[in-house]
């Protein structure tokens, strides 16, 4: 058992699912914005690197990690629902395209702001459980205490979520306001608070995202979401990008198998995973993976 | 009772309603007539607060509902099942009942029953995705949940659209049935007007924006004048 928890293949399969619950929560944050509001959120990663930044900052000061992590998804949602008031609001009803240019703008916005503010250099935070491998009568296991804090948080929160919008009044008050907010209007629901919130938890879930990533061996610096969220945008789509679960196992998926075409295959390959699968998934099951009705032009 | 007064919208340059006015009373059916484009879905979204107007006033409760966010005029009991029926396709039978609801503080597990009872092939269909339903189904699903959420006022925008003449019938049964039973305002915008004033107590005809007619609906069944030129009913 030792030998084989210690084994190559199993390296890789925690490796893969290391880097996967990071897709998977950046990817939640994704489908949760779309859920509620049908927008994509191009600058979903900045906001959440900005976000960051603002809370681990008082790290240097002397505040403990945990209240750091909590300043970072407090200052997240503010940012979250500042944008949904002051960048988004105005674009309701305007081409679907103005919402894309304006946050791709926004992201390039956040990414030089935070280069200002606090250099590009890499900033290495603490992280909260240790990064050394466990072992196993003698046998180095490649799973440490961070990668199960990581699958557990991810794991935890997409239960949250999906309960959220499957159980909840809020949840379908949420459903509803993005799929047809006339609709919603009419039956009394307060569409634009909806709206507002669904920008809010979905920065939220995405600070967390951040500051796991900030917190391992990555680092923080201005563009350190750039890559994840390209990837994560990916594992949104093929899990359906309505779908909660989806978009765990489609960060699962692609962080599978960027890390076994990385051990097996080339480096330089690995990136281009996520848009093979996507393309694959999208030949299949156009809807993606885990949605269960007909597609929807967006 | 709902009192529209001297309502003006206009869209751009193109006047949809001028000096609209006219009572629809508590406990009665008013049937809005007119062929396409005589601003009858425009006045229903104007008192659902949907279209601002440009002048004039509507009464419910002591309140005047121009300017007033469309989510509070729902929650005051004015219940509007728009034209098309806006069912949610990606919603449930039971969510979008679920959905209806919401604003009021009933108690949805009774009320559901009262629907389901209402309209049985509902219950059959509660967990489907409302993509799946047949148009007198969502007819009926837009309806209860209108309904669900006890309404004092209905504005109904084309119920029978797209509906086969049997299905038709017994829709208008039911909402005569509902207005006798639970008191409602209904407002009942109808292009096929010998449905409509089958079951109304008043009508009102719209031509091109304007009132021409403003009484009670046998004397605008039994006016050939009316009929002919703005009902489209043919005279022999």
């Amino acid at each position: 058992m030792s030998a084989f928890l210690s084994s190559a293949i199993m390296h890789n399969i925690f490796g893969g699912l290391a880097q996967g619950v990071i897709y998977s929560l950046v990817a939640l944050s994704l489908v949760i914005i779309w859920q509620s509001t049908h927008v994509l959120n191009f600058a979903q990663g900045a906001m959440a690197m900005f976000a960051t930044y603002v809370g681990m900052t008082e790290i240097g000061r002397g505040v403990g990690y945990w209240w750091c992590v909590l300043i970072s998804v407090l200052v997240g949602m503010a940012l979250g629902g500042a944008t949904e008031r002051v960048l988004i609001r105005p674009l309701y009803g305007k081409p679907e395209i103005n919402p894309i240019v304006v946050m791709v703008g926004f992201l390039g916005v956040l990414e030089a702001l935070a280069a200002a503010i606090w250099t590009s250099t890499t900033r290495n935070i603490t992280e909260p459980f240790s990064q050394i491998y466990f072992q196993s009568n003698g046998h180095l296991v490649f799973l440490s205490s961070f990668v199960i804090f990581q699958i557990v948080l991810a794991i935890s929160i997409m239960l949250f979520v999906a309960a959220l919008f499957r159980f909840t009044k809020l949840g379908l008050q949420l459903r509803a306001s993005a799929l047809a907010p006339e609709v919603s209007r009419l039956l009394g629901v307060r569409v634009s608070r909806m709206l507002t919130i669904g920008w809010i938890l979905s920065a939220g879930v995405g600070s967390i995202a951040a500051v796991i990533i900030a917190s391992g061996s990555f680092g923080l610096f201005p563009t350190n979401m750039d890559g994840i969220f390209v990837a994560s945008f990916i594992a949104a789509a093929v899990g359906g990008l309505e779908s909660p679960i989806g978009a765990v196992a489609g960060g699962l998926i692609i962080g599978l198998v960027e890390q076994f075409i990385l051990a097996y295959w080339s480096p330089n390959v690995a990136p281009l995973s996520g848009i093979i699968i996507l393309v694959i998934v999208l030949m299949i099951r156009p809807q993606g993976l885990f949605t269960k009705h007909a597609s929807r032009r967006v | 009772m709902i009192r529209v007064e001297d309502l003006t919208v206009n869209y751009g340059a193109v006047k949809a309603l001028r000096d609209v006015s006219f009572e629809a009373s508590t406990g009665k059916i008013t049937a809005v007539l007119g062929a396409n484009g005589a601003g009858k879905t425009t006045l229903l979204r104007t008192i659902s607060g949907l279209v601002a107007p440009q002048n004039g006033s509507i009464h419910f409760d002591n309140s005047d509902l121009v300017g007033m966010a469309t989510e509070n005029i729902a929650r005051l009991g004015v219940g509007h099942v728009p034209e098309g029926r806006g069912v949610i396709e990606e919603l449930t039978v039971e969510e979008n009942l679920r959905l209806g609801a919401l604003s009021s503080k009933v108690n949805f597990a009774e009320c559901v029953e009262e629907q389901y009872t209402r309209f049985p092939i509902l219950s059959e269909r509660r967990k489907k995705y409302c993509a799946t339903l047949s148009g007198g189904e969502r007819q009926m699903l837009a309806m209860a949940r209108a309904l669900i959420a006890k309404p004092r006022v209905l504005l109904l925008d084309e119920p029978s659209l797209g509906l086969a003449p049997q299905i038709t019938a017994q829709l208008m049964r039911s909402i005569r049935q509902l207005c006798e039973t639970q008191n409602l305002t209904v407002i009942l915008v109808e292009q096929n007007a010998k449905s409509a004033l089958r079951i109304a107590h008043h009508a009102v005809v719209l031509h091109l924006g304007s009132v021409v007619a403003n009484a009670d609906a046998a004397t605008v069944a039994e006016d050939e004048d009316l009929r002919r030129y703005y009902l489209g009913v043919v005279v022999p």
